[in-house]
């Protein structure tokens, strides 16, 4: 008996040897393009081999070695340094880019969250005719690829003037909002019907319903909502592109930064610059996400998987 | 019929595992028949149905029109007229400013726009002579029709023709009836209509700004989308110098066709490889995705190890920075010179001794590439997964696993039998999404390898069409990615992209539909619940 319990245990530990680290090679490989980001973000110039940037000293800086330097963070406000006139000259404007974003990000999702969270409680708690055929229609929408849709919004938007600035941005966004009522309806399925009638039996009617019965109890979908819709401008490429393509004062960041490093001769220059842009953008993101991180893990779970 | 099946279980019984399999796919086939005869046994019950609905849109407007005194008559020709007089005020002046607003359009765009349809215009510019302060001449051209124009506002008019019908019979209806109502002296007036709002209608206060987004930012695009299928408008054919024209299914017989207009059997064969690759990226995107996700769930939930919080925040970490971000970065890592650092430190170490062109090989149908693609979107993905995993997983009840280990069923085999099925089960419908947004997936492929490695042509024996060289189409692009280089290149060619379109949603429907009808989670709902 003894031996049997001494041989589990020794079985238990060696498992768990194989389990940390097979985990530590993991969160090392996810952890990597991170730590390589803010390292090349703190260099004081790009150099393909060397990943971790020596000490400012006097003799690293003498021996031309690659150094610590926040220069690439003033380089994308203020402009890149011009050696042979030292002044500083901005080619590229992510002040404008960041603000541009920002105000997408935080006007659409607001309007976004409230836009979905009605669509999808008209989809799950309201009968009416024209349910099932909306839900079924928004899904076969859903189905075309989004792309080709949007040559044609950018010449909706050239016919009412709209093209190219960032309320045109807003507005796509805004108007795609029911095709994302899935997650929202998903969790509104599971709050009790027997609440609304209890309301219901009360005087309240359904605006009432929704907005003090409802909403209460569903802070994890809205704040998964917000968080959802907040995000995606700052990731969304290929739309932001496509309408802002001219115009770099409507650019977003995520247009922006892929034009930093395009072509080869940018990349050496830019790559740096790059890396303290992304870190830049990450990092509010990031923070936020960290923050409401609870709330996000609910949402998906509570709203993505059910059949 | 019972009897048949307890036969059919016992044959499916008796078979081996792979007998099973192959069973289950020979009845699949066979039992196609059965099923249409079935759908077809319906359809006579579904067309009366209809018919029965459409019998009494008729009668409602011919009892309107009999029974109907001046006022709901009225409202024949001059809509929300009986609504007005009925104390509904709000509600029949909207009808009625709608109806203004219709009969405005179609005067001023709409019916021009219809009149043009068939043609899509006769004549796009004109140049003619001006002289400017100085007495020089200057040639400048004089735009006319507009053939893009023509066709978004016919759609814009065909879409306010339905909804005027619909608006229309509505108000008719809805006048006969309050007018029967009055008999009996009673009236629902504008108090009501707005009370409503909030409540009764509150379906539509919820719907209308979404449902009208989405009309005239994807329904009407998409339409338009469709229709453009059918056109030549491409780069010779540029509005507004230029005018397109119908060409019929042209663009579609481009796609398919081995031998017409000249194309040789390239475009055909490039068609079909990066339908193949969107394919097999669809299918190992999501199931590596899916596979790995869970494993690392399943790892990370074993009783007894330590620091779960922290293994979950790390991988989950990836997920709040921005993806476009992580994909430049990692697609400048594994650029294809020795100026890019993977390859420099390897060339450092000395494990190779050229730059391995990690994203643009073309050796074995670009091998490489394709495997790179896949292995850094696990990178990309798998943290999403792992977080709904993990949740799920902690669902199965214990006793399931308990009950099988006293049986003596080893690990592997309660995966196989217990979470694997009810992982499945659970997550099928986020599979299936997963599966079509990978279909769709632009950012992967376009942000990391452009689509390349190039195609390489046989120039001696075939023809090279020039959708194909001057879109730049590479191995590694997906239909979409390819769509997007024949819209956004400097000889765009919208009608082609139309059809790959189109195609697209029909490979996407086509998954759907075969996931719908044949997966457990969609069919029996309440089992595991």
């Amino acid at each position: 008996m003894r031996r049997n319990s001494s041989n589990e245990s020794r079985r238990i530990i060696t498992r768990n040897v194989l389990v940390y680290t097979l985990l530590v090679i993991v969160s090392i490989i996810w952890l990597v393009p991170f730590f390589y980001l803010v390292m090349q973000s703190l260099t004081s110039a790009y150099n393909p081999s060397v990943i971790i940037p020596a000490l400012p000293t006097e003799d690293n800086i003498n021996a031309g070695k690659v150094v610590f330097s926040f220069d690439n963070y003033i380089t994308l406000f203020a402009g890149m340094m011009n050696k042979t006139s030292g002044e500083r000259e901005l080619v590229y404007d992510f002040k404008v880019w960041y603000l541009n974003t920002l105000i997408i990000a935080a006007i659409s999702s607001i309007i976004e969250t409230v836009l979905v969270l009605g669509t999808s409680y008209a989809f799950s708690r309201l009968r009416f005719k024209a349910r099932k055929p909306l839900m079924k229609l928004i899904l076969v929408l859903g189905m075309f690829p989004g792309f080709l849709s949007m040559i044609i919004i950018y010449f909706i938007l050239k016919l009412i003037g709209m093209e190219g600035n960032i309320f045109s941005l807003i507005f796509i966004y805004v108007a795609g909002s029911a095709m994302q009522y899935y997650i929202a309806k998903g969790f509104f399925d599971t709050i009790p019907k027997s609440l609304d009638e209890a309301a219901m039996i009360d005087g309240a009617n359904k605006n009432t319903i929704f907005f003090k019965v409802i909403m209460p109890l569903s802070k994890p979908i809205v704040v998964y909502t917000f968080l959802i819709t907040f995000t995606a401008p700052w990731g969304d490429f290929m739309m932001a592109s496509f309408l802002a393509a001219g115009d770099s004062t409507a650019w977003t960041v995520a247009v922006g930064l892929r034009t930093m490093i395009t072509t080869l001769t940018d990349q050496q220059k830019y790559f740096p610059v790059f890396c303290a842009g992304g870190v830049v953008t990450s990092i509010p993101i990031m923070i936020l996400f960290f923050w409401l991180q609870k709330y996000y893990v609910e949402g998906i779970t509570g709203g993505a998987v059910k059949g | 019929m019972a009897q048949e099946t307890m036969q059919n279980n016992l044959e499916y019984l008796s078979l081996n595992k792979l007998g099973r399999i192959g069973y289950k796919i020979s009845h699949f086939f066979t039992g196609i028949p059965k099923k249409a005869n079935k759908k077809i046994h319906d359809v006579p019950i579904k067309v009366r149905k209809k018919g029965l609905a459409f019998n009494n849109i008729f009668r409602t407007l011919i009892r309107a029109f009999a029974r109907g005194d001046f006022k709901t008559r009225l409202s024949f020709i001059l809509m929300g007229f009986g609504l007005v007089t009925r104390h509904q005020v709000i509600r029949g002046a909207l009808y009625f400013l709608y109806e203004a607003f219709f009969i405005l359009f179609m005067v001023l765009i709409g019916g021009n726009a219809l009149s043009m349809l068939p043609t899509l215009g006769s004549l796009s510019s004109v140049w003619f002579t001006v002289y400017d302060k100085d007495g020089l001449d200057i040639q400048q051209p004089a735009y006319f029709d507009n053939s893009f124009t023509i066709l978004l506002y016919s759609i814009l008019a065909f879409v306010f023709i339905g909804i005027l019908i619909f608006l229309w019979y509505n108000q008719i209806r809805d006048s006969i009836n309050l007018q029967e109502r009055s008999y009996i002296g009673k009236y629902a007036s504008d108090k009501q209509t707005l009370k409503n709002v909030l409540d009764k209608s509150y379906d539509k206060t919820l719907l209308f700004i979404p449902i009208g987004g989405l009309t005239i930012f994807t329904i009407i695009p998409i339409v338009m989308m469709i229709v453009i299928a059918f056109t030549n408008y491409d780069y010779f054919h540029i509005s507004p110098s230029k005018l397109f024209d119908w060409v019929g299914f042209y663009n579609l017989g481009q796609v398919f066709s081995s031998t017409g207009a000249g194309q040789g059997t390239a475009f055909l064969r490039v068609f079909i490889q990066v339908l193949l690759w969107t394919i097999i990226w669809a299918f190992f995107a999501t199931f590596s995705n899916y596979f790995l996700g869970m494993i690392i769930a399943m790892i990370i939930n074993i009783k007894g190890i330590k620091l779960k919080k922290l293994w979950r925040t790390v991988l989950i970490s990836t997920i709040a920075v921005p993806q476009f971000i992580s994909l430049m970065l990692i697609s400048f890592m594994f650029g294809n010179s020795s100026f890019a650092p993977i390859n420099a430190i390897l060339m450092n170490l000395g494990w190779t001794e050229s730059p391995i062109a990690w994203l643009s090989d073309s050796a074995f149908n670009a091998l490489l590439p394709k495997v790179v693609i896949i292995l850094v979107n696990t990178w990309v993905g798998v943290p999403y997964t792992m977080l709904i995993c993990t949740g799920l997983l902690m669902n199965i009840p214990e006793d399931l696993y308990e009950s099988a280990r006293i049986d003596g069923a080893s690990p592997a085999k309660m995966y196989m039998k217990i979470t694997l099925p009810y992982m499945l089960f659970v997550t099928g419908p986020y599979l299936l999404s997963q599966f079509i947004g990978n279909i769709n997936n632009f950012n992967v492929i376009y942000l990391l390898s452009s689509g390349g490695p190039a195609f390489i042509y046989d120039t001696a024996h075939e023809t090279v069409p020039a959708a194909l060289t001057t879109s730049g189409v590479g191995q590694t692009d997906l239909l979409i990615t390819w769509i997007y280089k024949l819209t956004t290149n400097q000889y765009y060619d919208y009608g082609l992209a139309s059809v790959l379109g189109i195609l697209v949603f029909v490979l996407v429907a086509f998954f759907s539909l075969l996931f719908y009808n044949n997966s457990n989670s969609v069919n029996n709902e309440e089992e595991f619940q």
